[in-house]
């Protein structure tokens, strides 16, 4: 092998005559002869393009490279302290400190999950007396969070039902589009968000649903819509879910904020449980990122309500043999920290009180905000829609060239759909925004680049 | 039937229901029955088991269970005192108990005591220094490639996770589609790569004669893949079989592959678990390294960290030039971003905390040298004890075979003879992990297999 070293350096003198990227070794065979091995002309993966940098991720990539003093975060959904501090829920601490005490082991998880949490997951979502979990009639499987049970679910549809499309809201979560492109499920959009009203287009949203063919997946917002913080009303949701009952369609809820869009687990559910109480089969993808602040533990899940036990047997076994190829079985730590906290009552109370503060903090700030907008904002503009919002994000109303505004002039860093993250806003900050949003509203239209 | 939202799944409910209906009916009732759907509803009513018309997965079969975790599954329903467990490959201690290594312990403390720790998400690559750290790891601190810049290195969901995303790039953005696996291999390769979108074929390995390589039937396997096909290789230890090639093969295997521009993508699980020496089992690795050319590396920690279901695992490209590095790693978001978005920090902060401290790696060193010890020890102990026995033919493949597994040569029906009379569960391969092993449990091993090679061929 020396000699081939030594060769392998002579021949590194002489790179510059060789194309890029290519490189040369000489290796002696046993019997002495020389042979010339072309490890590699070009790169294999030259024609790689450079990917654009992920719309909602990349925010915050581009907000830590900004060094100007004035700068906020209001890109990411990740709740900030009003010092605009990470914040790790003192229950959760409490949680891995008991853990850590109690030395469990770190064996593979099965397949579907931790035992434990699956059951205190589904309690929490449908509620802990809800005849379906009596039944046996749902299959949980513990997933990497929101976006890894959306991903299971997508692959769960792409194979079972292949005619079926999913429909998702005029706006939604970026990655929405991304998860089912990848599933290989096709999607079309049902409207959701009125400009004009800042609001629901109501009207609009029931009649693309009602046009679906029959057995298309409605992906619904559980509660706190993202990016717009407008949910259906209790009425609405009941018209809603007539029509996918009468359309057979099957309801597909995505539940990030449970707990942390009004401060009730039980009041951010009841629009999950009101369809599973008409006895439909329902899909329900659930994430603990923002209301037990887990977001880098990846701990969520994928719920699944079917008719019979038997037949959430069936499912359940398919979706792990999902699962098995893609990572094969879930994380533990974050599972085992919901699992002790909500099988903890004393745990479980102070982590509802958290939340409730969480959720104030966000609804000080909003009327904060709106208070500074209304008093700034001399056009007469109605302002109001950000109280009607809820949830961490607030849908400003202003389009990509506005946004643009924000972050060249201002500083502000969010998504180029108008939507700012009120768990990143301090009360300190409200008036700088408000002046901010007030300037990119009114003037930033023709600041197009 | 109300009509399900399965176009596909409601004529063939029906016509399941109404077989099943025909047979299942007394004589006398079948002559009456008709095929319309509305009577076999209705005499469905005596089988409440049946899969109920309303769902809209009545089509739905029942997976079976995953043919390797299933084997724990079986095990833990046996109340047999005597049971063995050599299924799975997770490592025991010589009292049969899962271990968490202490220098894990200590980094874990380290970590959830520190105040300023947060849980933000972490980048979709992950974390920084877990990366950095475990590309050093695996191709060495002085390595050309990563002086140039030219590895991409994201955090993935151990083994598994890191095979996902790579043969999912792959899929994406490689000219050639199809993936060579030996055979044997891992059960979960082939549907990992599968549902990644490569084709899968297999190239001969694991010779049942000699119970080692087939080396020949590797080259012309290899030698006729098309030009640039990928090729999966275990770096050590492989799995099921413990068979490995010698450094000399391996260098050969090498040229072969560099001469047809075969793309090799390494699975690396037992880093330093396999001959105790971290250095000595990637050397497979840096060999392919060392020629300046291009590959793929999935590593796990699973085993030699002990961080099974923590899922800590890293892949790695190495690419021609650091340019082509930095477009790779975009690419390697878009795939991450909609699969999990970005992955768990508790298991990559503990591996950072070790790699990190130099007290620490050495403290892991001498432990996983501590596990690979032992099962050398469990190897060495069944040989004798076969021998002992004068168990009929050649066990020498036991010590000479390599890592956590050991391919015993049992057909299946020896198989199921053991587990059904002895209560011994593995694969039915006849894979049996040493790590399940201890000076206890083989001399009931050692009794098994000679009962199932006398009685049953």
């Amino acid at each position: 092998m020396a000699s081939s070293a030594a060769a392998f350096a002579v021949l590194r003198g002489g790179k510059s005559e060789a194309r890029a990227g290519c490189r040369v070794g000489i290796t002696r065979k046993n019997f002495g002869r020389v042979m010339m091995a072309l490890a590699v002309d070009v790169s294999r993966f030259e024609g790689v393009p450079m990917a654009p940098p992920d719309p909602i991720l990349g925010v915050s990539e581009a907000f830590k490279a900004d060094k100007n003093d004035l700068k906020l975060n209001l890109g990411v959904g990740a709740y900030r302290t009003e010092e605009l501090q990470p914040y790790v829920l003192n229950v959760v601490k409490k949680a891995e400190t008991l853990m850590l005490e109690k030395g469990e082991n770190k064996e593979y998880l099965p397949i579907e999950g931790l035992a434990a949490f699956n059951k205190a997951t589904a309690e929490l979502l449908f509620g802990a007396d809800n005849p379906v979990l009596k039944q046996g009639r749902v299959a949980t499987l513990q997933s990497l969070s929101g976006t890894g049970s959306l991903r299971l679910a997508a692959a769960f549809i792409q194979r079972y039902f292949p005619e079926a499309k999913v429909l998702i809201s005029s706006p939604t979560w970026g990655n929405h589009k991304n998860i089912f492109n990848d599933a290989r499920v096709p999607w079309s959009e049902y409207r959701y968000y009125d400009p004009k009203t800042v609001g629901l287009d109501f009207e609009g949203m029931i009649a693309d649903i009602q046009a679906a063919p029959d057995g298309s997946f409605v992906l619904l917002h559980g509660c706190a819509h993202n990016p717009t913080g407008i949910d259906p009303t209790p009425e609405q949701w009941e018209k809603i879910a007539d029509v996918i009952q009468e359309k057979k369609h099957m309801p597909f809820f995505d539940v990030a904020y449970q707990g942390f869009a009004s401060g009730s687990l039980d009041e951010d559910a009841s629009s999950v449980r009101l369809f599973v109480e008409r006895g439909l089969e329902v899909f329900v993808a659930q994430s603990y990122s923002k209301n037990l602040g887990l977001y880098a533990e990846r701990i969520g899940a994928i719920n699944v309500v079917c008719s019979t036990p038997e037949v959430a047997n069936r499912v359940k076994s398919q979706l792990k043999r999902l699962a098995r190829p893609m990572y094969s079985n879930p994380p533990i730590h974050g599972a085992r920290i919901v699992a002790n906290v909500v099988g903890d009552p004393t745990m479980f109370g102070e982590w509802k009180q958290e939340m409730e503060e969480m959720a104030g903090r966000i609804k000080n700030v909003r009327q904060k905000l709106y208070d500074s907008l209304s008093a700034k904002d001399k056009s007469g503009k109605d302002w109001s829609f950000i109280l009607r919002q809820i949830g961490m994000f607030s849908y400003t109303g202003l389009n990509k060239t506005q946004s643009d505004n924000m972050t060249d002039k201002w500083h502000i860093y969010m998504t180029k759909d108008g939507r700012i993250s009120l768990a990143g806003l301090s009360l300190a900050k409200c008036e700088y925004l408000a002046d901010a949003i007030i300037d990119s509203f009114h003037n930033g239209l023709g600041t197009a680049k | 039937m109300p009509s399900a939202n399965v176009r596909g799944a409601q004529p063939s409910a029906d016509r399941r229901l109404s077989t099943l209906v025909r047979h299942l009916l007394p004589s006398s009732a079948r002559t009456a029955t008709t095929t319309t759907t509305t009577s076999a509803a209705d005499s469905l009513e005596a089988f409440p088991t049946m899969a109920s018309p309303s769902s809209v997965f009545a089509g739905l079969a029942q997976a079976p269970e995953d043919p390797i975790l299933g084997v724990t599954v079986a095990y833990n329903k046996d109340p047999s005192p005597m049971k063995v467990n050599l299924g799975v490959g997770a490592y025991r201690t010589e009292e049969g108990k899962p271990l968490v290594l202490n220098v894990v312990r200590r980094a874990e403390q380290m970590l959830i005591n520190n105040p300023s720790r947060v849980k933000e998400y972490l980048p979709i690559t992950g974390l920084a220094d877990f990366n950095k750290l475990s590309a050093k790891l695996i191709f060495g601190a002085e390595s050309p490639a990563i002086q140039e810049n030219r590895v991409a290195t994201v955090q993935c969901l151990s083994g598994t996770g890191s095979l996902r995303v790579g043969g999912e790039f792959l899929a994406r953005h490689y000219h050639e589609r199809t993936i060579y696996i030996p055979q044997p291999t891992w059960g979960n390769h082939p549907k990992v790569f599968t549902l990644a979108g490569l084709t899968v074929r297999s190239y001969r390995y694991y010779d049942p004669a000699t119970r080692g390589l087939d080396f020949q039937g590797l080259l012309e396997d290899l030698s006729s893949a098309p030009s640039g096909a990928i090729v999966l290789l275990h770096a050590c230890a492989h799995n099921p079989t413990g068979v490995d090639p010698t450094l000399d093969q391996w260098e050969q295997i090498r040229q072969l592959m560099r001469s047809k521009s075969l793309l090799p993508f390494f699975d690396s699980a037992y880093q330093g678990f396999a001959s105790g020496s971290l250095d000595k089992d990637a050397q497979s690795v840096r060999m392919f390294v060392a020629d300046g050319g291009e590959l793929l590396m999935a590593q796990s920690y699973a085993k030699n960290m002990g961080l099974y279901g923590e899922r800590v695992g890293a892949l790695s490209i190495v690419c021609g030039s650091a340019d082509v590095a930095v477009r790779v790693e975009s690419q390697l978001k878009l795939v991450i971003r909609p699969m999990y978005s970005n992955p768990p920090i508790h298991g990559a902060s503990i591996v950072a905390t070790i790699l990190k401290d130099s007290a620490m790696f050495d403290e892991w060193t001498l432990e996983l040298k501590g596990m690979a010890d032992r099962i050398i020890s469990m190897r060495q102990q069944l040989f004798d004890a076969l021998k002992t026995r004068e168990t009929p033919g050649d066990w020498s493949h036991i010590i000479k075979q390599i890592g956590m597994f050991t391919f015993t040569g049992l057909n299946s029906d020896q198989v199921a003879f053991m587990r059904q009379e002895y209560h011994i569960y593995m694969t039915s391969d006849g894979r049996i992990s040493m790590a399940g092993l201890s000076a206890r449990t083989i001399p009931h091993l050692a009794d098994a297999i000679h009962a199932a090679v006398t009685k049953l061929k």
